[in-house]
């Protein structure tokens, strides 16, 4: 069985954020599923790292959590994104896509470019 | 700033740990339920569901301790983890942790004390602006074995412009001057200045102006500069005290400023601390004389050098212009008076003559610390024997060691600080108490207080001591034979071999620690107590000295008192007035000088000897008292040969003086000195108008006596009549049954009756002044005595606690011993031969060190040799009587074991 690569440390945070942004408020539950779902069961997400890392944005106020109530009934902590939140969320996003794109153009180097 | 940032985070985190947790933990619950729901709606069993669910999930358990160690500091989590546990442990046992504190906080608390003092004397004891840079200038001429003779005007301004200092004062050593105008006349501590003398120091007046440092004008300029404390108390805080007049020695002064409230003059003798009044002068022009160079000012000079110069690189420089003024001046510097002029920092000159024995203080006071901690560090092994299954437990379940000497450590600096808070807050409430103790002569006393310096330092010795004498038991205890304590700790106790060890080194060390005290203390008491005995050679009996002041205005025909003549007059009318008070049997006059012990700075005269060369500043100087005739028969002090003083010796018959013995031996050894003329270089006043050189010729001589100090045998001194030389010092001697509180009044009355504007201030028992003159001797004795008693006390506890431990260890073999025959007696000699050998191991280590620090002493004793037989032995006698009293009761209850109960219980 092929081993599924790991999530790339720092993109989870990425992730929910931006799970956070386009679902808005989630509970922690749902988060999980999402990323599984969007990443299409390619990354082995450990769904148990989550919830500390969801504490920690709520302690840097990234996100903020209140209770409600879930789609079956049950009552469960909803998290979202908070102002602060957003913004980390588009420097977070911006860093990325430079990151991205400096691997990109290393990819697309050729030997005669660089002479 | 993201690091800090995280560390306040996982602070907060700190507080809200449990919370956190908790939040984890019910959202992973959340997260399982629904994870599990989802599968069952998949088609799984409810238990397959379950199991899916959790496997899906990761391992609950890793992710929180994860979660936990990432998101809090350890550190201080297991601290606090740690005071929590040692406060229990505390808590637990009351008895333990009180005489633990309580030993604590008798050394810290002394030992803060004692650092109090030391920090307002020694280490700040000039309140001025970078004192580094201030120094004392002192003229020397070895030659003649003369020191200080004091500077000379012409000398002064060379110093001036050596281009070494940024400023050279000159000034008077403090001297009294009488204020009138108010309701009584007053007698205030003055000092005469240069000008820049204020400059100098650094210090600028809070109201008015201190005086022109440039002011050239000869004699006194005419202007005051006054404490604040004569301002307040004279002149009720007049804030318009600038310009007003100020009457002293019948001089008008005016006031040109108000020095700040903290404000003290140099410390070094009496008058300097009181000073209350301060004039400039040029020290040239009335009443001072002529400028030259032989002719040295009784007076000192302080100087503040340049910035960035070193005392040594200052004196280089100044020994190169002594050289060149040497040459310069052949005649006012003869070669055989080896003029040299010495720099010293001025602190030292304040603080010097209290050094040693605050040394010695703060020497004895460490050494009731250690002997503190000592004991504590027993106590703490003592317990180990109780706490050995704890630790062994605790060690069993995985607890690593240095985790355990953590834990260990943690409880013995909670200790320490709790004792060290503990001494602080007594000293605190009892401070006012304390400052009774300590002699009014120390330089500062009144800056000595318990502020943050004092307190930091409290702080820090807590925290060292208790890391130190928590350390070594900690580790000991810690290393626990884990097999071994389980089995036998159930049963009766055997503790390690390294713990007893340690402990019985410990009790050799305090035992020895305190024999080096009780020597000191026994050594110190001698000495005291051999001054105290001391026959001082008069008799002071019932003789109360009342002091009074003459004015003695700057210029000399101002002064109705000028001549002895002239004085004579008030001074027989004072005595006959005197004489007829209730209770007065005899009655004397003598200037300050005359007073036994009573001034800290006697004037010293040069004395110059018929048919022997000498220039005036190389001749020795000599101590000479003015008296009245009746002096020598009020104080008891016998005519050996010749004659006494009459009232037939007056200031037109030929000038004539009785020496002592000391002089006697001293200046014509194998000489009959009768007869012998002698010139003093009289005081400047007198110099001005006598044009004939003044001999004078000896006439009688009076057995020594100890007026200057109990501790010098004989003081060469040489006594004129106050007939014949006015002196303006004046004391009063009057023996007889005198109520002290009503004869100043009365003694008063009588002096103003003859003339009003004379003060008349401060009755002193003789008797008073002379245990007044060993406070600084008997405040050390009292002092270390204390601390010795405190060491035997505690070290008689440290040597008990370790028979205790001893005997209890053993108990069991004990109790075999007696089951199998052993008499009882034998059981005592066995426990007591064990307290003995400690004893004398403590004794000898003790002797040993005892003999350096006597040696280290031997400036403070008198009388007494450093290696005093009689107090080595009696102190190691006591120490071992005590030592074997401290393991009797212990050796007591080895003997009465009862074998059949011990045996059965263990």
């Amino acid at each position: 069985m092929k081993e599924k690569p790991d999530v790339l440390q720092g993109t989870l945070t990425l992730m929910v954020l931006k799970t956070l942004d386009v679902l808005g408020a989630q509970h922690g539950w749902g988060i999980a599923r999402r990323i599984e779902q969007i990443s299409e069961d390619l990354l082995a997400v450990n769904q148990g790292t989550l919830y500390p890392l969801l504490l920690k944005l709520e302690h840097e106020g990234s996100i903020a959590s209140e209770w409600g109530v879930s789609e079956n009934n049950r009552r469960a902590r909803f998290y979202r994104l908070t102002a602060a939140g957003r913004k980390q969320l588009q420097a977070e996003a911006r860093d990325w896509e430079q990151t991205a794109a400096i691997i990109a153009r290393f990819f697309n180097v050729k030997a005669e470019d660089l002479t | 700033m993201k690091i800090l940032r995280r560390f306040f985070i996982r602070l907060s985190n700190l507080a809200t740990e449990r919370g956190t947790d908790q939040r984890l933990q019910e959202e992973i619950a959340e997260h399982l339920v629904l994870q599990t729901e989802e599968n069952m709606r998949g088609g799984m069993t409810p238990s397959e569901a379950r199991r899916q669910a959790t496997l899906k999930f990761g391992p609950a358990q890793a992710i929180r301790e994860r979660h936990h160690a990432e998101q809090s500091i350890p550190f201080i989590e297991n601290l606090l983890f740690d005071l929590r546990y040692a406060v229990r442990m505390l808590l637990r046992s009351p008895g333990f942790s009180f005489i633990a504190i309580a030993t604590i906080a008798l050394g810290i608390g002394a030992t803060t004390a004692i650092y109090s003092v030391i920090d307002a004397t020694l280490l700040h004891p000039l309140p001025y602006p970078n004192p580094a840079e201030l120094v004392r200038v002192m003229d020397d001429l070895p030659g003649v074995g003369a020191q200080d003779v004091g500077i000379s005007v012409p000398e002064w301004r060379d110093l001036e412009s050596a281009g070494i200092f940024q400023s050279v004062s000159v000034s008077g050593t403090g001297a009294d001057v009488n204020l009138t105008g108010s309701a009584q006349p007053e007698r205030l501590s003055y000092k005469h200045a240069t000008p820049n003398y204020f400059t100098v120091l650094g210090v600028d007046a809070q109201l008015g102006r201190t005086f022109d440092p440039h002011d050239a004008t000869p004699g006194f300029n005419l202007e005051a500069v006054i404490s604040d404390g004569l301002w307040r108390r004279e002149f009720g805080a007049d804030p318009h005290i600038v310009g007003k007049a100020l009457r002293l020695d019948n001089d008008v002064y005016h006031v040109v400023g108000v020095m700040p409230r903290g404000f003290r003059d140099l410390g070094s003798t009496s008058e300097e601390r009181n000073t209350e009044v301060w004039l400039g002068a040029g020290m040239a022009g009335l009443p001072f004389p002529p400028p030259r160079r032989g002719l040295r000012l009784q007076s000192r000079a302080v100087a503040r050098l340049k910035p960035g110069l070193s005392i040594a690189a200052a004196q280089e420089h100044l020994d190169a212009l002594v050289e060149s003024l040497k040459k310069q001046y052949p005649e006012e510097y003869p070669s055989q008076a080896a003029w040299t002029v010495r720099l010293t920092p001025l602190s030292e000159s304040v603080v010097g003559s209290v050094r040693q024995s605050l040394i010695l203080l703060f020497g004895a006071v460490g050494l009731v610390l250690l002997i503190s901690c000592v004991n504590v560090a027993n106590l703490l092994l003592a317990r180990a024997s109780v706490r050995g299954r704890e630790i062994a437990v605790r060690h069993a379940l995985g607890a690593q060691r240095t985790r355990l000497i953590r834990q260990l450590l943690t409880e013995s600096l909670l200790l320490f600080l709790l004792g060290g808070i503990a001494g602080c807050a007594i000293l605190f409430f009892t401070r006012k108490f304390l400052l009774q103790l300590v002699p009014e002569s120390l330089p500062h006393m009144n800056d000595i207080s318990i502020n943050w310096g004092v307190l930091a330092f409290a702080l820090a010795v807590s925290v060292a001591a208790g890391t130190i004498f928590g350390l070594a038991p900690a580790w000991l205890m810690s290393s626990v034979d884990l097999i071994g304590t389980l089995r036998q700790e159930g049963r009766g106790s055997v503790g390690s071999h390294g713990r007893t060890r340690a402990r019985q080194i410990l009790v050799i060390s305090e035992l020895a620690l305190s024999l080096v005290l009780m020597v000191a203390a026994g050594l110190l008491l001698r000495s005291f107590w051999d001054l105290f005995k001391v026959q001082p050679g008069f008799n002071p009996d019932r003789v109360v000295a009342i002091q009074t002041w003459l004015p003695g205005p700057n210029d000399p025909s101002q002064d109705i008192y000028r001549t002895a003549t002239q004085e004579s007059v008030l001074l027989r009318e004072v005595l006959r007035r005197s004489r007829i008070l209730p209770g007065v049997e005899e009655a004397a006059i003598g200037d300050v000088d005359a007073l036994p012990l009573g001034h800290s700075n006697p004037g010293t005269l040069p004395l110059i000897r018929e048919g022997i060369e000498t220039m005036d500043n190389q001749a020795p100087v000599i101590h000479s008292p003015i008296v009245s005739p009746e002096y020598f028969h009020l104080l008891g002090m016998p005519l050996l040969r010749g004659r006494l003083f009459s009232d037939q010796d007056l200031e037109d018959t030929p000038q004539v003086a009785v020496i002592n013995q000391a002089a006697a031996r001293t200046y014509w050894p194998n000489q009959d000195p009768l007869g012998k003329r002698v010139r003093l270089h009289l005081d400047a006043r007198e110099l001005l108008n006598s044009a004939k050189p003044a001999w004078t010729t000896i006439v009688g001589v009076i057995a020594d006596a100890r007026t200057e100090s109990l501790a010098d045998v004989a003081t060469p001194q040489i006594y004129r009549s106050v007939y014949q030389h006015p002196a303006k010092s004046l004391a009063i001697f009057l023996r007889g049954q005198l109520d002290p509180s009503t004869i100043l009044e009365q003694e008063r009355s009588q002096v103003q009756a003859v003339d009003p504007e004379l003060p008349v201030f401060r009755a002193e028992a003789l008797g008073d002044v002379l245990s007044t003159s060993l406070s600084v001797r008997r405040f050390s004795m009292e002092m270390v005595a204390f601390f010795a008693a405190t060491a035997l006390l505690l070290a008689g506890l440290g040597i008990y606690g370790t028979i205790s431990y001893v005997v209890n260890e053993r108990r069991r073999e004990i109790a075999v011993r007696l089951a199998l025959g052993a008499q009882r007696g034998n059981i005592l000699k066995m426990v007591l031969r064990r307290g003995l050998g400690l004893a004398a191991a403590g004794a000898g280590l003790g002797v040993a060190g005892a003999l350096i620090v006597s040696h280290l002493m031997t400036g403070l004793l008198y009388g007494v040799s450093p290696t005093d037989l009689p107090t080595f032995a009696g102190v190691t006698l006591v120490l071992t009587t005590v030592a074997l009293a401290a393991s009797y009761i212990p050796a007591l209850r080895a003997m009465r074991l009862d074998p059949i109960t011990t045996l059965h219980s263990e």
